[in-house]
């Protein structure tokens, strides 16, 4: 593995310029990509061929959980498909914890996808003729483990997601939450260290999602998995991801933690999804106070003695609270010493999302 | 001579001639000079036919009956069980010889059925998984269910000569193609995302077939054994032209002497027999779903015996009553 740079060495998922173009004249097509730039409308012009993945490359680190999000149709589930290879790439390369996956032989290849991927599906993808019990146990039973074993493992992963005594059912007779905790019991039945999630949240009621999502949250912040997480829910992803990557027509348009998204979109695109979100969570007093010189400069010296006191890295809804209980703008302090102001006008446009630099400028008018 | 070589736009057909059917006919030379590699192949068939037929026959009819009605409680439930009981009870009543005759064409669809089910399943699946092939099979299939079974029987009977093998060869040809279409189709029918879900936990393409495919498919594969069974028991009387002894030939006499008393026995013979099976395989076609999700061993006579046996043991390791 001389290819391996050093800089991929903690990532646990690396995927390096991966393209997929699905047709009978794939490779045409994606040499008529390389050589002359075509977009995704002209190669499906030119060669009848959908462009599923474009260009993409991210890493995942160990223990971090990647949310990728994008509307329906933009390549997700192709794209998370690549990482245990039910898909084979056009082109590019994918590497776990180092290991060339699209060199591996097929027995290597089921080796990783039973022990070291756990994968969870948007339709549950349950087997309907087993119950939950066989089910969870799947990977075990294929890798010919012994039936007492991968009944206690299966058992404690049923115990995971709190189906404590629904092992012998069939997925029929559960509600559909219910199955998407099977779901969930047989990707972390065999304990992998990987955890694929193609919108496993998505097909459930509001309530239902909400509560999983937390259940989800509270077992990964004990598993420490490595997750890759798929949604076309931006709050979900925002709730759930360490990191975000936002996918468009294929393409993975930007890269970065729930702040840095919603705080600078990289384009149009993203900008129109993160208009909804609630910043409150989100946006820290750091980002949108007025250094307390300016501020001065401004308003001639002040007396901060009665005034509410934040860190730089309170969020917004913190420093609502603190607003409400006063006139007085909220000092921004480090260890004591004031670093800004927040006034009441930066709140609201932080709030809005405004920016910090148009906010300082809008002030100093 | 002149109408032979004078080549008539309008008419090409009549003008020419390929000699198909000369051709065709060279078979009878080719069955004669493979003779050795023929007869073993005949004898093996031979003997399965008759071991199945003997074993039939020399069971006495009444434990017969009781067998088949206990199978049918098992795979359809109690009604039919009964319903089963009492078609076998007529169907012995109708002549001294009936019940006897019965087992004989018994033994010649239970054989054809097994060749077929050996044949079919395994092309099936093939069909179900590789579209090419399934569009080569297709007007196979076609031809073999809608050509007249008289313009096989003749090659078949030069190849083979007249008797039982014939008579289920003849069979096969004519009541395999439904359980190839239907096991393809139930191939075809599995939610691709459950197939991906065993591939993605690492299930190897045979543990896919077996695990996954094979299981869900097994309703829509039990239907085409349901038609396989019931097209063998109409080719009866077509292949008894061929020696075939059963009920089949019955009709077949009756049909000569213009006996239509016997043509009645033989005729209703085969009715009641293809009740029968019609209903043991249609209950054994019950998804688990419509079964209320209990495994085929929990019903019927088998699950009776069982719960019997296990209640002792229940009662003595301690009060599990609740559980039950
Ligand atoms: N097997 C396939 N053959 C052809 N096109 C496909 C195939 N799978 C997906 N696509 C196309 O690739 C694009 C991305 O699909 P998908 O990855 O399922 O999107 P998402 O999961 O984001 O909704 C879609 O335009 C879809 O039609
Ligand atoms: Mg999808």
């Amino acid at each position: 593995m001389t290819d391996r740079d050093p800089s991929g060495e903690s990532a646990v998922i690396d995927c390096r310029n991966l393209w997929k173009i699905f047709g009978k004249r794939a490779d045409e097509a994606m040499k008529a990509v390389r050589e002359q730039g075509l977009g995704k409308l002209e190669v499906r012009d030119a060669f009848g061929c959908v462009v599923g993945v474009q260009d993409a490359s991210f890493t995942v680190a160990r223990g971090e959980i990647f949310c990728i999000m994008g509307l329906s149709g933009s390549g997700k589930s192709t794209l998370i498909r690549h990482i245990n290879r039910l898909i084979e790439p056009t082109s590019g390369q994918l590497f776990i914890e180092g290991q060339d996956v699209n060199a591996l032989s097929a027995r290597d290849l089921r080796g990783l996808r039973a022990e070291k991927i756990g994968m969870v599906f948007q339709n549950m993808a349950l087997m309907p003729h087993r119950t939950v019990l066989e089910n969870v146990s799947f990977s075990q039973e294929v890798r010919s483990h012994d039936a007492r074993a991968r009944r206690e493992t299966a058992l404690r992963a049923i115990d995971a997601v709190d189906l404590n005594g629904w092992d012998q059912k069939y997925p029929d007779e559960l509600s559909g939450g219910m199955q998407q905790r099977v779901g969930l019991a047989r990707a972390i039945a065999a304990d992998p260290s990987i955890l694929l999630m193609d919108e496993p949240f998505s097909a459930l009621d509001p309530l239902i999602r909400r509560q999983l999502q937390d259940k989800f949250m509270s077992l990964s912040a004990n598993m420490k998995k490595t997750t890759l997480f798929i949604t076309h829910d931006l709050d979900e992803a925002i709730r759930i991801g360490d990191r975000i990557a936002i996918m468009k027509d294929g393409q993975l348009v930007q890269v970065g933690t729930p702040e840095d998204i919603v705080t600078n979109p990289a384009d149009d695109y993203v900008a129109d999804f993160v208009a909804g979100i609630s910043k409150l969570e989100l946006i820290s007093a750091g980002k949108i106070m007025e250094p307390i010189a300016a501020f001065e400069q401004r308003r001639g010296p002040i007396d901060l003695s009665d005034w509410p006191e934040a860190h730089p890295d309170q969020p917004l809804d913190y420093l609502v609270d603190l607003s409400i209980a006063t006139q007085h703008p909220v000092v921004v302090k480090v260890d004591g010493k004031p670093l800004g102001i927040v006034t009441k006008n930066a709140l609201l446009r932080g709030i809005k999302g405004e920016t910090p630099g148009e906010d300082i400028a809008r002030a100093a008018q | 001579m002149a109408n032979e070589t004078a080549f008539n736009i309008l008419d090409p057909f009549s003008s020419v001639d390929l000699g198909i059917a000369d051709k065709t006919d060279g078979i009878k030379q080719w069955a004669i000079s493979n003779r050795d590699l023929i007869q073993p192949i005949k004898r093996f068939f031979n003997e399965m036919i008759v071991g199945i037929d003997n074993a039939l026959n020399t069971m006495p009819p009444l434990v017969m009956l009781l067998i088949l009605a206990l199978i049918a409680w098992q795979a359809a439930g109690p009604r039919v069980g009964i319903l089963v009981a009492t078609s076998l009870t007529f169907l012995g009543f109708l002549a001294p010889n009936a019940w006897e005759l019965a087992m004989t064409t018994l033994a010649i669809v239970v054989s054809a059925v097994i060749l077929c089910f050996l044949i079919g399943l395994p092309l099936g699946i093939f069909s179900g998984k590789n579209d090419r092939f399934e569009a080569v099979m297709r007007p196979i299939l076609d031809t073999m269910q809608t050509i007249p079974a008289f313009v096989y029987l003749v090659p078949v009977v030069m190849l083979i000569g007249i008797g039982n093998v014939s008579g289920v060869i003849v069979t096969i040809i004519f009541s395999l193609p439904p359980l190839i279409r239907l096991t393809s189709l139930g191939i075809r029918g599995v939610n691709p995302s459950v197939v991906e879900a065993a591939r993605a936990f690492g299930a190897s393409p045979a543990q896919v077939l077996f695990k996954v495919e094979l299981p869900l498919a097994t309703p829509t594969i039990l239907a085409g054994v349901n038609q396989t069974i019931m097209l063998s028991l109409s080719m009866v009387v077509i292949a008894s032209m061929i020696a075939v002894k059963g009920l089949g030939n019955e009709v077949l006499r009756a049909m000569g002497r213009l006996d239509a008393g016997k043509a009645i026995v033989g005729g209703l013979g085969i009715v009641i027999l293809a009740i029968v099976l019609d209903r043991i395989t249609q209950g054994m076609g019950q998804s688990g779903r419509e079964r209320g999700h209990r495994h085929w061993w929990q019903g019927g006579p088998i699950g009776a015996v069982l719960r019997l046996l296990s209640k002792p043991n229940q009662t003595a390791t301690g009060d599990l009553k609740s559980e039950t």
